[in-house]
């Protein structure tokens, strides 16, 4: 069978054999954990805490502070230390909700939140899922609650599960649809029967063999849920892509997934309805990918939100050479750290300590006019083009051309010859216009 | 050859040249724009840069708001004092005294003083720099980033990067404003000429975490506050802000700043 795919992309060499073969283990984190209030899109949580309150496993800390926002639980128990502002991976300081570890990890009690699912209504389900505080874990962080209450409900006809997980080092998602596939099928099945003509895709990149198997093998029987088997490319994670390569359906940057009669999760939020729905549990853990040629123990951790990176990486062993840079997220679209005090968030899905740093090394030279990033570019934009007017400051032909089109997923930059800082420069033009649209 | 062969080519041509002068004669007439020509002498009192700084699509847009009386005679800040007298003598009346202004980078913290967190790698522009992580290299999140986005767009060639900041001369400054909106981080701001104490420091963080990043910044201890004779100094959470309504000029401020912020 033909495998599902897009027009253009790349394909780097990939790097998951560091991890892939080796099983996530939980750690257990010992110093402070830090709670930003804003690790979601939308407007930041309230904290319903202060200085010196005793805080439990599962306690709800902060609430939503809007219908576009989400609420955050403690993954530890002690005291509140302070509330103020702290270093979070994406660079800025955001206001955050410091928690001093008593290391005795006391629990409020799951089982008071679980209801048996037959007794739920649509709304009921939505409405655990909000409480539980579960936001997009894919790594931009969109509420689920949002996502799953869209204008158009009755023409929702096509619920994906992306685990392609194209970018290169990452296989958290991998590891935890091979360790726990029942958690994705069932948290499918929640999602899937919210909608009422919807069916489930689960769509996997080839290069996870194991995974296709073992997700086919438990879905054979399931009339409403398909396994799809994308081509090995990357962005074929990406939602515009991933909803393109399975329903032949296309969006722009003006439009939701739900306009195209789709919605998108990642496994790990998959797997996070199924704890909140099933188990009662809110969001307080993720799957970290520590990895990367300078890392001792490359491997998968689950790891409590709030912990600090030092301390993952020092769990993986600590750096084996001193590392050229270090990034929060894949090397395509993460972002570089520069300082490692920084906490797990709920989009956090890696840390890559590498030896190299392919961007530093290169000097930009002049375009050649090869056409290679017109070729590969899957939002079809001319990424030659929008950096040539965004360097000459014209921002109005940089949004004629399409330049809000641009999903910054680094494909220009990859395959450029002139190592031209293609998707940086296209990526701040695009932010720079956002902001004169708001203001 | 006959004679006649050139005569008479010529003479047709001539009769329809004198014919085609009367008949364009007439159409100047009848066609004829007025022209204001209190607008033209006004253009002709303008600096004619185009920048834009008035808020009209250049000189020649303001000069005929000016004829109009839809602007006032001092409406451009690069001309000045002397344009606006020569404005108000020509369209009778006179000029406001306007103050004149100047664009002041309120940041000390050079590649001496201020610290950087990390090696940026990228394109030389403020703009995309201030997208990266902590909105820059630098590790004061408030500071000057040096790439130069606002010497770019100066007309007047009053901006120089000296030492990683932005430095304006304020003689050569027309106080038309374009680097103070192209600065993605709001560092720029239009001070009177004639004051001489400015606070240099734009961070908006407690006066320890200033401390420890940059040698010339802002520590929010008060003492300028404390020591202003007109009390024109107040501050503005961790930064001080000078009225220069009041500001006399004594240099007090100056004098106490333990950290030279204001100068």
């Amino acid at each position: 069978m033909a495998l599902f795919t897009f027009k253009g992309g790349v394909h780097p060499d990939d790097g998951k054999k560091l991890t892939m073969d080796k099983e996530v283990i939980e750690y257990v984190p010992k110093g402070d954990l830090v709670f930003p209030l804003s690790q979601h899109i939308g407007a930041p949580a309230k904290p319903l805490v202060k200085k010196g309150d005793r805080v439990v496993v599962g306690q709800k800390i902060a609430e939503a502070g809007g219908f576009v926002s989400a609420n955050i639980h403690s993954s530890v128990s002690g005291t509140v230390k302070a509330i103020e502002k702290r270093l979070v991976p994406g660079g800025g300081k955001v206001e955050s909700i410091v928690v001093e570890n008593d290391n005795l990890y006391e629990e409020i009690d799951f089982s008071k939140n679980i209801r048996p699912l037959e007794e739920l209504y649509r709304e009921d389900v939505i409405d655990i899922i909000r409480e539980a505080g579960i936001v997009g874990m894919g790594g931009a962080g969109f509420p689920t609650h949002v996502k799953l209450s869209p204008k158009n409900e009755s023409e929702i006809d096509t619920i994906i599960v992306n685990g392609a997980e194209c970018e290169p080092y990452l296989t958290s998602d991998y590891r935890r649809m091979l360790e726990e596939p029942e958690k994705v099928v069932v948290g499918l099945k929640i999602v899937i029967n919210l909608f009422e003509h919807a069916r489930g895709i689960i769509a996997i990149e080839d290069n996870k063999k194991e995974a296709i198997r073992l997700l086919k093998e438990m879905t054979k029987d399931e009339e409403k849920i398909q396994v799809n088997v994308l081509k090995t490319k990357y962005p074929q994670g990406a939602e515009r892509q991933l909803i393109y390569a399975n329903t032949g359906r296309y969006i722009n940057s003006k439009m939701l997934p739900a306009d195209a009669g789709c919605i998108v999760h990642n496994v790990d939020t998959i797997i996070s309805i199924y704890e909140a729905v099933i188990e009662g549990r809110p969001l307080i853990s993720r799957v970290v990918t520590v990895t990367g040629d300078c890392i001792e123990d490359p491997r998968n951790f689950i790891v409590r939100l709030g912990t600090d990176y030092q301390e993952l990486i020092d769990a993986a062993g600590g750096f084996k050479t001193e590392p050229a840079k270090v990034i929060s997220g894949g090397p395509m679209m993460g972002k570089a750290l520069f300082s490692l005090n920084v906490p797990v968030t709920k989009g956090s899905s890696a840390i890559l300590a590498l030896s190299r740093d392919a961007v530093a090394e290169s000097e930009p030279s002049d375009c050649i006019k090869c056409g290679r990033c017109l070729e590969i570019c899957p939002g079809r934009v001319m990424p030659s083009l929008l950096c040539d007017y965004a360097e000459a400051g014209d921002l109005e032909q940089f949004v004629k051309n399409h330049g809000m089109e641009c999903c910054e997923c680094g494909c220009c930059s990859y395959v450029c010859p002139a190592k031209r800082h293609l998707t940086q420069i296209i990526s701040g033009t695009r932010k720079v216009v956002l902001a004169q649209k708001k203001g | 050859m006959d004679v006649t062969s050139i005569i008479i080519p010529a003479a047709v041509i001539g009769v329809i040249a004198v014919l085609i002068g009367i008949l364009l004669g007439k159409a100047s007439e009848i066609f004829k724009i007025e022209v204001n020509e209190t607008e033209i002498k006004v253009r002709e009192c303008l600096p004619g840069n185009n920048c834009g700084a008035c808020g009209y699509p250049g000189c020649d847009g303001l000069a005929a708001a000016i004829a109009k009386g839809e602007a006032p005679v001092n409406a451009c800040p690069v001309g000045g004092e002397n344009a606006a007298d020569q404005i108000a003598a020509i369209m009778g009346g006179s000029a406001e005294a306007s103050v004149r202004m100047v664009a002041c980078v309120k940041c000390k913290g050079d590649c001496e003083k201020a610290e950087d967190v990390y090696r940026y790698v990228g394109p030389e522009s403020c703009r995309i720099a201030a997208n990266t992580p902590n909105g820059g290299p630098k590790a004061c999140a408030y500071g000057c980033l040096g790439y130069g986005e606002c010497k770019a767009v100066c007309e007047f060639d009053a901006i120089e990067i000296v030492d990683g900041i932005a430095v304006i001369d304020k003689e050569k400054c027309k106080a038309c404003g374009k680097c103070v909106s192209v600065c993605p981080r709001h560092i720029i701001s239009l001070v009177p000429y004639d004051k001489e104490h400015i606070v240099k420091c734009n961070s908006k963080d407690r006066g320890l975490d200033v401390k420890n990043i940059c040698k010339a910044g802002c520590i929010a201890c008060t003492l300028c506050v404390k020591n202003c004779e007109d009390s024109a100094i107040s501050m503005d959470g961790n930064l001080p802000v000078i009225d220069y309504e009041k500001c006399t000029n004594c240099g007090k401020c100056a004098a106490k700043c333990p950290m030279k912020t204001i100068s």
